[in-house]
């Protein structure tokens, strides 16, 4: 069963891309075929853009415009050759979509659909209200692409065309989500701040994703244009619009082969109803709609995971490259130990009226594990916050190496060596566990979108992974490295983040409650890791509610109690602190 | 522009606006109860508009027919979700309310349309088929989501506003059609003519809108939504059904579409697909609101609509274009002084 669901997807492809060239198939469905293939260029946009990334778009329509119009009116009105028009359309497309996106993708939660839908609208009536693009009745008379004198009109030869474009896209999208920044994308619609972490630019991802999903709509327009021969505003309005989106939900959000299945599925289904329908109704009309909004909802009623996942089943598991020459990734320079690393000056937060934390100091030397501790909402939380840069202090200061962090964002603490757990396990729950990993291990490439789309990063991608898999093995979590990481227990979790934020080479590791639903045998392991990691050089400042773990652990530990420093000291006289005894205990006045 | 033109666009605006705000109140309504975004609101002022059109001329409109077909679909809906908890009392409600009263509403419609009773009995006539179709919707297509994200209904929203149109076309066929003023008085003010029907337009909004607060200030009915629409969890804890709820604010949502719809009749042609423009500047104004606010959301729509006529005077063939791209500097300020906080999936 497993055999069949992973061989059938290549022997339908196959088979349907050979058919039209067998004479077998009337040119009816080889036209259909290439719509199709033009529509999944669109949808294949979307999965990466809404599936992937998380940002819902009713407007890709409007991006397909673009494309069909920018070479529409270079062609019919310039004479260019249309082959000179597709690098314009795709710049046009690009220049568009940078621009829109870059106030769209800052938009929050339901804002963005809601934006993409207003401006969807609105290209639509621009469209069909500039004399230059010919208004409502649109550009006619777009030649045909040529290639020496012969014009591609026969669908056949179209069908060469679309389908080779569709390949390459798919091609590039799966390089691209494979790379260093496809992980960092895929992790932007469940983890955010995960990503942000790591020293992901989460606003610059977002917009990438947009313009790229933009560009693949672009290609689609000027495929269309060619094929159809002529522009109207009709294809390019916010119903077109839905008609991808559904598409790409259809198919199965986040799946790059499930676009083409949505795009056949909807493709096919509007040809058929246009046949049918008429003759149930008796007269003709756009009666399709009624459809394709049941099939919406039903879709999202009983499969919202899309057609793929039900007929294919999960994503096979990831083949990380291995190093073929031992190349290994620089390690940092660590600090000698015993030296000043960060220092905390007065820093005080406050949440209206709440002071979270009043006026806290302490400060960590490299080589030393720091505990923080202190009872329920004391603080502990929101320092750390402070210190990574996930929260703005309200006055007070925060140095790290001497750089103060006044204007501290979690990228820069990445960027200067702090990695980081989390409170709440922020993973990525489709993504391997090794890839969830290596997402730490962000800032130490730097292949971008091209060399990966080229799958030029290889020997890059192969080193991170390399860290990655060390990582996971110090924290003994290799052998479950394939597995995607929603599968695992929290206790396995909180151990992902910890290999996840050794991989970023911490200066300092700040762990929120890293034994918290951790088995004694996981605890153990844990501990032992932990002062491996001091001995290398590494210090770490650990939020821990388990008190034999931290009093066992920590060379020096800080008490908060209701955002107060009470107490500092080695564990030992902390154990005997009275004012501590009085927090956890309750006074006995 | 001079002072009579102005005066002539402000009335025109205020006409608009207070339409929109009808939708729009609704459309901010129905979100705070159920978390969808209701696209498809502004069809039921198309339909409201063509089922009052139809009774005029003496013939009976589709409409009672689409609530039919609505009603099939609610009750096979109902039944394929609760299969395994069907009660005598589910089956009960199923008969009387889904399949019972559209049929009694046919028999109704048919007996007096051809009596052309006037505009009192035709108005009522459009208002009872135009509301139970809310609570049918909210039922066929967002009570089995109620707990997916507010993008997963606003897709929903979306499929349903296809269908809609899609049944529209079926139902009323591509015509447009406009009705009788409720009132031909016109009168001058200074050098502006003010008709009837503007001064009708304002009175009801502004009736509706103060029955709307007071039903929500002042009931234990309107407070129990509230409570729904600020905590979901809380309010099921305290005993507030959802469904009930969501199905209420869904039936509201419909009578303030049905009200919109006559009151816009006559003052444009009506086509089946009319609908969607409608919505979609009434929700300008739900979103200027915050999805939250209803007296802001008020003076919003009355803004858009003045927008719209003075985009209509300047630039009349971009007029949608002005009047859509006006929403995006206002989500991008929404989105920072109010954000969103991500929702658990």
């Amino acid at each position: 069963m497993t055999a069949l669901r992973s061989f059938a997807p290549p022997i339908v492809a196959a088979v349907l891309l050979i058919a039209p060239f067998t004479g077998w198939l009337p040119d009816y469905w080889v036209t259909l075929f290439n719509y199709i293939g033009i529509s999944s260029l669109v949808a294949i946009g979307l999965v990466l853009l809404t599936g992937v990334g998380g940002m819902t778009s009713f407007g890709q329509s409007a991006f397909v415009g673009f494309g069909a119009y920018t070479t529409g009116v270079l062609t019919v009105h310039f004479g260019i050759s249309p082959w000179l028009t597709l690098p314009v359309a795709l710049l046009v497309t690009m220049a568009i979509a940078a621009a829109v996106g870059a106030v769209t993708v800052r938009l929050s939660g339901h804002y963005l659909p809601l934006a993409t839908i207003a401006w969807g609208i609105a290209f639509f009536y621009l469209f069909g209200n500039i004399s230059w693009l010919g208004a409502h009745d649109g550009l006619p008379g777009i030649p045909a692409l040529r290639v020496g004198s012969h014009q591609l009109i026969d669908p056949k030869e179209y069908f060469v065309v679309v389908w080779v474009a569709v390949v390459l896209a798919v091609i590039a999208t799966q390089n691209l989500l494979n790379g260093r920044v496809g992980r960092a994308v895929r992790a932007l619609r469940r983890s955010t701040r995960a990503a942000e972490a790591f020293g992901v630019n989460t606003a610059g991802a977002k917009l990438m994703v947009f313009v790229y999903a933009a560009m693949l709509a672009g290609l689609a327009g000027w495929l269309y244009a060619h094929f159809q021969r002529s522009v109207s505003p009709g294809p390019f309005g916010v119903v077109a619009g839905t008609e991808y989106l559904l598409m790409a939900v259809l198919g199965g959000a986040g799946r790059v082969y499930g676009a083409i299945l949505g795009a056949a599925g909807i493709t096919v289904l509007r040809d058929q109803l246009q046949n049918l329908l008429p003759w149930l109704f008796g007269h003709t009309g756009n009666f399709e709609s009624i459809a394709y909004g049941a099939v919406l909802v039903l879709v999202l009623q009983t499969a919202s995971n899309g057609l793929w996942p039900i007929l294919f089943g999960p994503p096979p598991p990831p083949k990380p490259p291995t190093p073929r020459d031992g190349n290994q990734l620089p390690t940092k320079v660590l600090p000698a130990p015993g030296v000043r690393l960060l220092q905390v000056q007065d820093a005080r937060k406050t949440f209206g009226g709440l002071v979270a934390v009043n006026d806290v100091n302490f400060e960590v030397e490299s080589s030393r594990i720091i505990g923080l501790i202190g009872p329920n909402g004391a603080g502990k939380s929101t320092t750390f916050n402070l210190i990574t840069g996930a929260l703005p202090l309200t006055s007070g200061a925060i140095a790290f190496e001497g750089h103060p962090l006044q204007t501290q964002t979690p990228q820069r603490a990445a960027a200067l060596g702090l990695g980081r757990t989390f409170q709440h396990v922020e993973i990525v729950p489709d993504m391997s566990v090794i890839e969830n990993v290596a997402l730490g291990a962000n800032l130490l490439g730097h292949a971008g979108v091209f060399r990966a789309m080229l799958k030029l990063d290889r020997a890059e991608e192969a080193m991170l992974f390399a860290t990655a898999r060390r990582q996971l093995e110090r924290v003994g979590l290799a052998d479950v490295a394939m597995q995607p990481a929603g599968t695992l227990a929290l206790g396995q979790l909180r151990l992902v983040e910890v290999a996840r934020a050794l991989c970023l080479n911490p200066i300092l590791l700040l762990l929120d409650e890293p034994a918290a639903g951790l088995r004694v045998g996981e605890k153990k392991a844990l501990a032992k890791l932990l002062r491996e990691v001091r001995s290398e050089g590494v210090s770490v400042l650990l939020v821990e509610h388990d008190m034999d773990f931290v009093m066992s652990l920590a060379d020096h530990l800080v008490v908060l109690d209701f955002g107060t420093k009470i107490a500092e000291g080695v564990p030992a006289d902390i154990r005997k602190n009275p004012a501590v005894l009085e927090a956890y205990l309750g006074g006995v006045s | 522009m001079d002072t009579t033109i102005f005066l002539f666009l402000l009335q025109d605006g205020v006409i608009n606006g207070a339409v929109y705000a009808l939708v729009a109140i609704a459309l901010v309504l129905v979100f705070a109860v159920t978390r969808v975004i209701f696209v498809p609101q502004g069809e039921f002022v198309a339909f409201a508009a063509l089922t009052v059109a139809a009774l005029e001329h003496g013939i009976a409109p589709s409409t009672p027919w689409l609530l039919l077909a609505l009603g099939i679909l609610a009750a096979i809906s109902d039944i394929v979700w609760h299969f395994r908890d069907l009660t005598w009392k589910r089956i009960l409600r199923i008969a009387v309310f889904d399949l019972a009263l559209p049929v009694a509403l046919l028999l109704l419609t048919q007996a007096l349309a051809p009596m052309k009773l006037g505009q009192v009995v035709n108005i009522l006539l459009a208002i009872a088929l135009i509301t139970p179709m809310g609570p049918m919707i909210y039922r066929i297509a967002f009570e089995p989501l109620a707990h997916s994200t507010v993008l997963v209904l606003l897709m929903a929203a979306f499929g349903v506003h296809f269908s809609l149109i899609g049944l529209g076309l079926v139902f009323f066929g591509p015509e447009g059609s406009g009705t009788t003023p409720l009132s031909s008085a016109s009168f001058s003010l200074g050098d502006l003519v003010v008709t009837g029907q503007s001064v009708a337009v304002l009175i009801v909004t502004a009736v509706l809108l103060v029955l709307f607060a007071l039903f929500f200030g002042r009931t234990l009915l309107g407070k129990a939504l509230r409570a729904c629409s600020s905590n979901r969890i809380g309010a099921r804890l305290v005993g507030i059904p959802t469904s009930v709820a969501g199905q209420f604010s869904f039936a509201i949502a419909a009578l303030l579409g049905a009200v919109s719809g006559i009151l816009v009749g006559p003052l444009m042609t009506v086509f089946y697909d009319s609908g969607f423009l409608i919505g979609l500047k009434a929700f300008v104004a739900a979103i200027i609101g915050g999805l939250v606010s209803y007296p802001l959301t008020v003076i919003a729509a009355l803004g858009v609509g003045f927008a719209e006529a003075l985009f209509s005077f300047w630039a009349s063939n971009f007029k949608e274009v002005l009047v859509f791209t006006l929403i995006i500097p206002v989500l991008a300020w929404r989105s920072i002084y109010a954000p969103y906080h991500e929702e658990s999936e």
